[in-house]
């Protein structure tokens, strides 16, 4: 599998949720996903880049476009120096939240996409990355 | 300057004339006013003021300390300047120019009026250039707060523009949304939509989000509680521009939206609108 380009997006502010999702478009489509396929991983972008911003007190966003054989993909990295997830499989519960959320982005985003993984060290931060093939 | 008034104090009000000529000089060398936003004789007459109201304040408060009641005439001049260099679009480093150029002239009256006495020299200088440092400084500050309001403004004139009510009906109003749904835009638009049904007393609200690029969990979160809000007005709603590939989307998010009525696009809502409200349509046949 090879890395064909790679950017990095800080998440800081509110703001750069907006910018990080309009990144995640343009990959997407340059990675000709369909319609649907590229509004999963923005929407699943969407999610992943919030939580970084509220929980994880901001961090960064690597996009990497990938090819596999024939095959793109898009692969995005959400990192943060934040306080970390005490309980990952209560984070990932459908409808558990510590703030006033809904409680679905991390079980979503899971849903959204065809690779998820999630790392978290209590008191050092948060790394989740997602992967979704055309 | 531990033993009483700064010479400063005295250097300000004896020097009043000759320190307004060569500062209008230092700040003509500088380039304000030479460009007609500001006129020479506007220079000169805040320039003149402005020391007016400066060695006032230092004689009756001293010159250590600019945040003193004293001195709050001075504060105010500096942020009526302020507001004014960010009307006529001078950059902040422009605008603190105007204070920061009353240095030079500053410490050559003082070096005059003091000689040869290095070590009162050095103390005296020290003391007028924090002086004329905090006043740039509360002249930056200003400045920046003015240009933030001027920008907040702004911005909330665009989010209440891009967010208009329309009544689409006798008891149908419909909010089409068009953009990124942050939660300060969120909440303006719940909140005029809102209103608007009850000065209208509308029966139907449809919610349009044809223009809504991305429904996350933040934005289903927004629409579901808009939602509730109609009902227990006794109203109804309907979300129109729910996309197949956003209504895919929202059912892998998990996000319930069951109860809620939605359409494909706001046509079929205004014709659901409308067959509620028990309207028909028909066409005339030729
Ligand atoms: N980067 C992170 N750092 C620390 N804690 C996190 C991070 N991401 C998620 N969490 C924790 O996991 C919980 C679940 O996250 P999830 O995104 O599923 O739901 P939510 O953000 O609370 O609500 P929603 O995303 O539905 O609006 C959060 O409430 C938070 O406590
Ligand atoms: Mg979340």
């Amino acid at each position: 599998m090879a890395v064909t380009k790679s950017e990095v997006i800080p998440i800081r502010t509110e703001h750069d949720i907006v910018v990080a999702r309009q990144a995640v478009r343009r990959l997407s489509v340059e990675a000709a996903f369909g319609l649907v396929d590229q509004t999963k991983m923005v929407t699943a972008a969407s999610e992943l880049a919030r939580n970084t911003f509220i929980y994880g007190g901001g961090g960064t966003l690597q996009c990497e476009s990938l090819l596999e054989g024939a095959r793109r993909g898009l692969r995005l990295t959400f990192t943060d120096q934040g306080p970390g997830i005490a309980d990952l499989s209560l984070a990932m519960k459908d409808g558990w939240t510590s703030g006033s959320g809904m409680g679905l982005g991390l079980s979503g985003a899971k849903r959204l996409v065809n690779e998820f993984e999630i790392e978290s060290v209590h008191g050092q931060g948060t790394r989740v990355t997602i992967t979704r093939w055309k | 300057m531990a033993s009483g008034v700064s010479r400063v104090v005295e250097v300000l009000k004896k020097y009043e004339k000759e320190l307004l000529t060569d500062w209008l000089a230092e700040l003509k060398a500088g380039g304000t006013g030479n460009d007609g936003r500001v006129s020479e004789t506007e220079l000169h007459t805040q320039a003149k003021e402005f020391l007016g109201t400066l060695g006032e304040a230092s004689r009756s408060a001293g010159v250590g300390d600019i945040e003193r009641p004293e001195w709050s005439p001075v504060r105010d001049f500096l942020d009526g300047v302020s507001r004014a260099r960010v009307t006529q679009g001078y950059s902040s480093d422009q605008t603190a120019t105007f204070i920061f150029s009353l240095k030079r002239p500053l410490f050559k009256r003082l070096s005059k009026e003091i000689g040869s006495d290095a070590k009162v020299l050095a103390e005296e200088t020290w003391t007028a250039s924090e002086l004329i440092d905090k006043l740039g400084l509360h002249t930056i500050k200003s400045f920046q707060k003015t240009r933030e309001d001027v920008i907040n403004r702004q911005q909330e004139e665009m989010l209440e523009l891009s967010t208009p009510v329309v009544k689409l009906w006798d008891g149908v109003l419909a909010l089409p949304m068009i953009g990124t749904l942050d939660s300060a835009r969120t909440q303006i638009v719940m909140e005029s939509l809102l209103q608007r049904i009850v000065d209208t007393g509308s029966e139907i609200a449809i919610i349009d989000i044809t223009g809504v690029p991305t429904v996350d969990t933040l934005v289903a979160q927004h629409l579901l509680k808009t939602v509730t809000a109609i009902r227990l007005m006794g109203a109804d709603c309907i979300i129109s521009g729910v996309r197949p590939q956003i209504a895919q989307t929202i059912v892998h998010l998990g996000v319930d939206l069951q109860g809620v009525i939605t359409k494909a696009n706001l046509a079929d809502a205004l014709a659901l609108a409308l067959k509620r409200s028990g309207y028909t349509v028909t066409r005339n046949k030729a």
